[in-house]
């Protein structure tokens, strides 16, 4: 397509096509309109003067006779920009006045006639127009005032010569204005689809071009830039997640080959092979769950699960997860408590409950006291808190706050942001079982109740928050 | 007990055919959703085994056609799609329940045979009775011989659950799904600790316990060892 192929299919250009017809339409109807009215005026404004001056003339000729007009005639028609007068006798003959030629028939009829004419005194130029008035004397006389037309012509070519240069003006303006907003955003257009193909190319970083004006393309570009945003945040989350499953799923899974060649090569009895067996079953085992978990945290970071969200107080959730991890934190030597107020919010509360139930296990495993807990003495009075683990569910302004605290080594702040992410176990855990994986799900239920994890000092242990906007007012009222 | 899978995948078909034929099942096979809804169609079958994926037509779909057709063969869905809106939607669409894969045979037995017990079983009970176990669940009363146990409100739901299914193996996590409503994996052996607790109050201090670990599989109440 050529450029100015182009400039003409823009939106804008043909939009101005449009403008432009409309706006010459408007002109010529305007123009048309004052010509019209202009002409009645004067036509009027003529009848007006010479009606008077019939009148006038009239009423001289009944009082001073022929004589008389013919002076008052004569007198009359020597004044510069006079008016038209003609006498004639009852057969045709001109007896008074500054008229030379006249319309064939035009003294014959009496009442209003346009007419072209020559005056006395410039028989040599070109006729003019006149409207003029007959009408018949007592005596048989026929008078005639007239008036030229001449100003009344000017006026009207004055207005066509407007009516002229204003469509013309009108039409290159148009034009041009046309071409110039074209052009604009036909440039501007052009920006974005050169980043688009770039972007389309694999070059996920670049962002379209946004101007400070912030009109319509501009917001459009931000639009555009922060779906951009996002699409390349769930592309890096992607690759981290691949990376990720490189990473650290192949280590399982080497293990895993290792153990069944191990078995095949070594010439054992029944027994040996079903122990390798069973081991490969719970290796694979432990290989799916932490599967299923980057599954759910990639879904759930992708905004997959937005669907199955309804309304229910985390004070429940929290109950629900206390009363499941209860007995297991006892077996642990350590107490599971919960402390709770309504706090509703909206969610999928199945996602809240695993994350939640993350937390308590990873408090369970890792939140034991660095000393080993002594039987309670006097002095030990302060050390019952150690073994203990709180679960909290309450509102906080607009934030629903689930939090789970233990009194263990917790986590250096340092490290804390580290903590969350995928597969990181930190050196102190290695030893313990698990995928890695309970914090960076914890962390990912919550963004996408566009919301964090907060991990703090719970002096001495760990505090996990889930942090999620609260149900609003009426989502309350809807709720009870 | 007869079984129809519907499974494209000749493998691992041919290896829920052949594990059910060693538990004494009769499985029938077909491999694409038309075939295996015509099969399904005759109405021979006691639990319906399908999975999500099919060539030629959907498992969910096939299950939605034998539904509006009145079928109400009792329909387990296996799918690769695990997750806790999958479920719902194939709960919705007619299926009785939802075994993401990948699986073990042995949790895949244990809900086969609970579902076609609910399918051919009697009325629901007032009174379930296991050996000299009673639990009434109108009165929340639970009695061993003569002697009333005083359970946790979870507690009664587990037990309940467990006799409900006296002489079917429960699995763990089909125990999180029924009693706890949860259909996460917890990382801990959460279950198990509970089940010990039950244990501990119905069978502790009596001759016949009751409440049997299955290695590998799960738990199951019955009278008698196995």
């Amino acid at each position: 397509m050529t450029a100015f192929g182009k400039l003409i299919r823009t939106t804008a250009f043909r939009l101005t096509l449009v403008y432009l017809f409309l706006f010459a339409l408007f002109a010529a109807s305007l123009l048309g309109y004052f010509a019209w009215n202009t002409r009645r005026l004067i036509t009027e404004q003529i009848t007006t003067t010479v009606n008077a001056e019939f009148a006038e003339l009239n009423d001289l000729y009944s009082r001073r006779g022929l004589r008389g007009l013919v002076n008052a005639i004569e007198n009359r028609a020597m004044r510069p920009g006079a008016n038209l007068y003609l006498v004639t006798t009852p057969t045709g003959q001109a007896v008074a006045g500054n008229v030379a030629a006249l319309g064939n028939g035009i003294m014959a009829t009496t009442g209003w006639s346009e007419t072209l004419y020559h005056r006395l005194d410039e028989q040599r130029k070109a006729p003019h127009r006149a409207l003029v008035r007959v009408d018949e004397l007592s005596s048989g006389f026929r008078l005639l005032i007239g008036r030229d037309l001449e100003e009344r012509r000017r006026i009207f070519s004055i207005v066509a010569k407007a009516a002229q240069w204003s469509m013309l003006i009108v039409v290159v303006l148009g034009l041009a204005g046309g071409v110039f907003v074209a052009r604009r955003v036909l440039r501007r257009i052009d920006a974005m689809t050169g980043t688009t193909r770039r972007i389309m190319e694999g070059d996920l970083s670049g962002r379209l071009p946004v101007g400070r004006s912030g009109d319509e393309l501009d917001r459009l570009a931000d639009n555009l830039n922060a779906m951009l945003e996002r699409i390349e945040t769930l592309m890096t989350g992607l690759k981290e997640v691949s990376d990720n499953i490189a990473h650290d799923l192949k280590t399982p899974l080497t293990r895993l080959r290792n153990r069944a060649e191990e078995a095949l090569a070594a010439s054992g009895n029944e027994a040996d092979y079903r122990a390798a067996l069973e081991r490969t079953i719970e290796e694979s085992d432990g290989l799916i769950r932490t599967f299923n978990a980057l599954l759910m945290i990639a879904r759930a970071e992708s905004g997959q699960v937005r669907g199955n969200m309804d309304n229910f107080d985390a004070a429940e959730v929290a109950n629900g997860i206390h009363e499941l991890y209860e007995p297991l934190a006892e077996d642990n030597g350590m107490t599971l408590r919960v402390v709770t107020q309504p706090a509703p919010l909206h969610g999928n509360r199945e996602l809240i409950s695993q994350a939640l139930a993350n937390l308590v296990e990873n408090a369970i495993k890792y939140g034991r006291p660095a000393s080993p807990v002594q039987p309670p003495g006097p002095e030990m009075a302060s050390d019952a808190k150690l073994g203990e683990i709180l679960i909290e569910a309450r509102r906080d302004g607009d934030t629903v706050l689930l939090s789970v605290t233990d009194h263990g080594p917790g986590i250096p702040e340092a490290d804390r942001k580290h903590a969350i992410e995928r597969f990181v176990r930190l050196e102190a855990s290695r030893t313990q079982p698990g995928s890695g994986l309970g914090l960076s799900l914890a962390s990912a239920v919550a963004t996408l109740h566009r919301g964090e994890l907060r991990l703090s000092d719970a002096e001495p242990g760990l505090r996990a928050t889930l942090a999620i906007p609260a149900l609003s007012g009426e989502g309350l009222v809807e709720q009870i | 007990m007869r079984l129809l899978i519907i499974e494209d995948d000749r493998e691992s078909a041919d290896y829920l055919v052949k594990a059910f034929r060693e538990v004494g099942y009769i499985a029938d096979l077909a491999s694409d959703g038309e075939e295996g809804l015509s099969l399904a169609d005759t109405g021979d079958y006691d639990v319906l085994v399908v999975d999500r994926m099919l060539p030629k037509r959907d498992g969910l779909s096939v299950i939605g056609t034998l539904r509006d057709k009145g079928n109400r063969t009792p329909v387990l869905i296996l799918s690769a799609l695990g997750q806790v809106d999958d479920r719902i939607k194939g709960l919705r669409a007619g299926g009785d329940d939802y075994l993401p894969k990948p699986y073990s045979f042995a949790e895949l037995l244990a809900r086969v045979e609970v579902l076609s017990r609910r399918h051919g079983g009697p009325a629901e009970e007032t009174v379930y009775r296991v050996g000299d176990l009673e639990l009434d669940r109108l009165s929340h009363r639970v009695l061993r011989g003569s002697e009333e146990l005083t359970l946790q409100p979870r507690e009664f739901r587990l037990l309940e659950y467990l006799m409900k299914h006296a002489g079917q193996v429960v699995t763990r996590t089909m125990l999180l799904e029924n009693v706890w409503d949860y259909h996460f994996d917890p990382q801990t052996n959460v279950i198990d600790v509970h089940i010990s607790r039950l244990r501990s109050k119905i069978d502790k201090g009596f001759d016949r316990p009751l409440l049997h670990t299955i290695r590998g599989a799960g738990y199951m109440v019955r009278d008698g060892i196995r």
